[in-house]
């Protein structure tokens, strides 16, 4: 076994020695792996950003109610009516003053200007209470201060300071039927209420013609992820036409959507492997080639078939995984902690932060892992089955 | 002396297209051991076939080949490997070097194959180069050495972990007279002082004459020299 291993690695070390004469060929091979690794690890350093700002938005102790049937917030309404009647079902937890802990919230859509392109885009505005602030847990005003009630102030998520123009402390924007005062910036810790502008509840209500409508009701529950005492009361009260879920369970399912970009940078990627693994096998056939009589002179001498495989097998995977962790390197170094904005489930624009993980990385280092095996695999079957007469054609 | 090499009723044809083409029909010879036989011959007369089939990397269609009291003809093709590094040191006509490998290394390659530790195959290089005078080039390159110091360096990878035959294809064939003289002593040196056997083919009547015997070949049979075309 260890001669055998021996015979291995002498071929390896002469296959990687003779890289060289083969040079634009094998960076050729490397170059096509490193853009594959790269492109595939940033569809999935996107969605993974995107999905982790959505799931770190919901909380399981927060129950979201919109309109039966509505996609999103945004084609959501529901009445004065309904939500004094779904405020008194079981399961609600209680203000300090023993009321019934609830936010009624309004989201409309303004425009915002990006900074990136200067291009106008659609951002969500949400009128909220003070009891909405409350609810939603780990926010902290980072500059400025909260909007007072009854006024036409508002204040804005720190991924719109950063990705739109125009929203700076102290500045004014006109929205509805008048101007709005940035009173201050909030942090949620990367969520996507970081990509929100908020106001009072009544203002927008009143300055976007809403008259007593809303569009969600968020509830804070006295038990994380008990909801059977709104769906109760909604299933058996006809007035209330509604939808309840947990608010972590409705942004896992508005991410749900993302998985289609997740799909498709696998796909893109596969195709593009395909077209680095020709790559790979043109280059490892052009080597073993180019080897033929060092490969049959080694048989010669004595060397097993199993040394002349895999030798080249080890200098495709090689070549393979170098373009490998390039590629991971350029994703890692362009992309992730990268941020920007796309459009949402509401048609709205979320901020997210493109986000590498150890796992995708893997990802990467694998495909490149495997681009290299297959790719080297029939040229490594092509040098052991090489037959031993080839050395005595020689070359001059 | 005893033979080390017994070929009986040895055929070898192979099918190409449609047709079948017969290289040997029915050839017998012997090599004993310590000879040094060289083997001459038109293109095509099968010398070339006769050397691949002596070293175990060619296999005939019919008849037996023996060596040293052993039948070799059907080993497989792992069991050859292993029968050419015990038993055979090749000798190229283009010396068939690693040109990636300095002359110690390349010569060190049929060492890899025993159980030899590092210190004892470093020892047994410096003497096989010793022998063909290179101990001083041992750290040069195939490219830095002349077309006869890299032959030499191949005799010297041929004989590193003694086997009992040398086969030569052509040894001489893309060297000048000087240098193709120097070589054919170094081999007629292993044959007389070391008791190698050696089997070379040429095509090179001055190289034949180191050998003890010459054989022709023509279309396949051994022919006297006169006949030989």
């Amino acid at each position: 076994m260890l001669r055998l291993l021996s015979q291995i690695w002498t071929v390896i070390v002469m296959n990687v020695r003779s890289l060289p004469q083969r040079l634009w060929m094998s960076l050729a091979a490397t170059f096509a792996v490193t853009v594959v690794v790269a492109v595939l690890l940033s569809f999935l350093a996107m969605s993974n950003g995107f999905s982790k700002t959505l799931s770190g938005t919901g909380s399981e102790d927060v129950a979201i109610v919109t309109r039966s049937g509505s996609q999103s917030e945004l084609n959501s309404v529901i009445g004065r009516d309904s939500v004094n009647i779904l405020s008194t079902a079981s399961g609600i937890a209680k203000t300090a003053d023993g009321q019934p802990f609830y936010s009624a919230e309004l989201y409309v859509v303004v425009d915002g200007k990006k900074r990136s392109s200067g291009t106008e885009v659609n951002i969500p505005m949400r009128g909220i209470s003070s009891l909405g602030f409350d609810l939603r847990g780990g926010i902290e005003i980072v500059e400025g201060r909260m909007f007072a009630d009854g006024t036409n102030e508002i204040i804005v998520g720190r991924g719109i300071l950063d990705q739109f123009s125009g929203f700076e402390l102290g500045s004014e924007v006109a929205f509805g039927k008048t101007r709005w005062t940035v009173v201050g910036v909030f942090s949620t810790g990367g969520s996507a209420f970081e990509s929100e502008l908020w106001a009072d509840a009544r203002m927008v209500q009143d300055l976007f013609n809403r008259g007593n409508s809303f569009q969600t009701m968020r509830i804070k529950l006295s038990e994380a992820g008990n909801i059977r005492g709104l769906e109760e009361m909604i299933e058996n009260d006809p007035r209330l036409i509604l939808d309840v879920d947990t608010e972590a369970g409705y942004f896992a399912a508005q991410g749900e959507a993302l998985e289609g970009i997740v799909w498709f940078g696998w796909g893109i990627g596969i195709v593009m492997g395909l077209g680095a693994l020709a790559g790979a096998l043109n280059t490892m056939y052009t080597s073993v080639a180019s080897r033929a009589s060092e490969i049959a002179t080694l048989r010669a001498i004595g060397f097993s078939n199993v040394s002349a495989f895999f030798g080249t097998l080890v200098e495709s995977v090689v070549l393979s995984l170098i373009g490998g962790v390039i590629g991971a390197l350029v994703s890692y170094i362009f992309m992730d902690g990268l941020t920007t904005a796309t459009i949402g489930a509401s048609f709205t624009q979320v901020v997210f932060t493109f986000e590498l993980s150890a796992d995708l990385l893997q990802n990467g280092i694998l495909l490149a892992l495997v681009i290299g095996l297959v790719g080297g695999f029939f040229p490594a079957l092509k040098a052991a089955r090489l037959p031993v007469i080839v050395a005595f054609r020689g070359s001059a | 002396m005893a033979a080390l090499f017994d070929l009986k009723n040895v055929a070898k044809s192979f099918v190409k297209g449609k047709e079948k083409i017969t290289i040997f029909e029915d050839l017998n010879m012997e090599i004993e051991e310590g000879d040094f036989v060289a083997i001459m011959g038109p293109s095509g007369s099968g010398k070339t076939t006769l050397l691949n089939m002596l070293g175990g990397v060619d296999q005939p269609t019919g008849g037996e080949v023996w060596f040293d009291g052993a039948r070799i003809d059907k080993l497989s093709e792992g069991q050859l490997a292993k029968w050419r590094a015990n038993n055979v040191g090749f000798i190229f006509q283009f010396y068939n070097l690693m040109p990636m490998l300095n002359a110690a290394r390349n010569v060190e390659l049929p060492l890899l194959l025993t159980r030899l530790g590092s210190k004892q195959r470093t020892k047994n290089v410096m003497t096989a180069l010793k022998l063909v005078e290179l101990e001083d080039r041992a750290k040069h390159m195939p490219n830095e050495m002349s077309g006869g110091q890299q032959q030499r360096v191949a005799i010297a990878r041929a004989i590193v972990s003694d086997p009992k035959l040398l086969l030569c294809d052509e040894p001489t064939g893309d060297l000048d007279r000087a240098t193709a003289d120097e070589i054919l002593k170094t081999l007629q040196l292993l044959n007389t002082e070391f008791n190698k056997t050696i089997v070379m083919v040429t095509h090179d009547p001055a190289a034949a004459k180191y050998a003890k015997r010459t054989l022709h070949l023509d279309k396949g049979e051994f022919v006297e020299a006169e006949q030989a075309a």
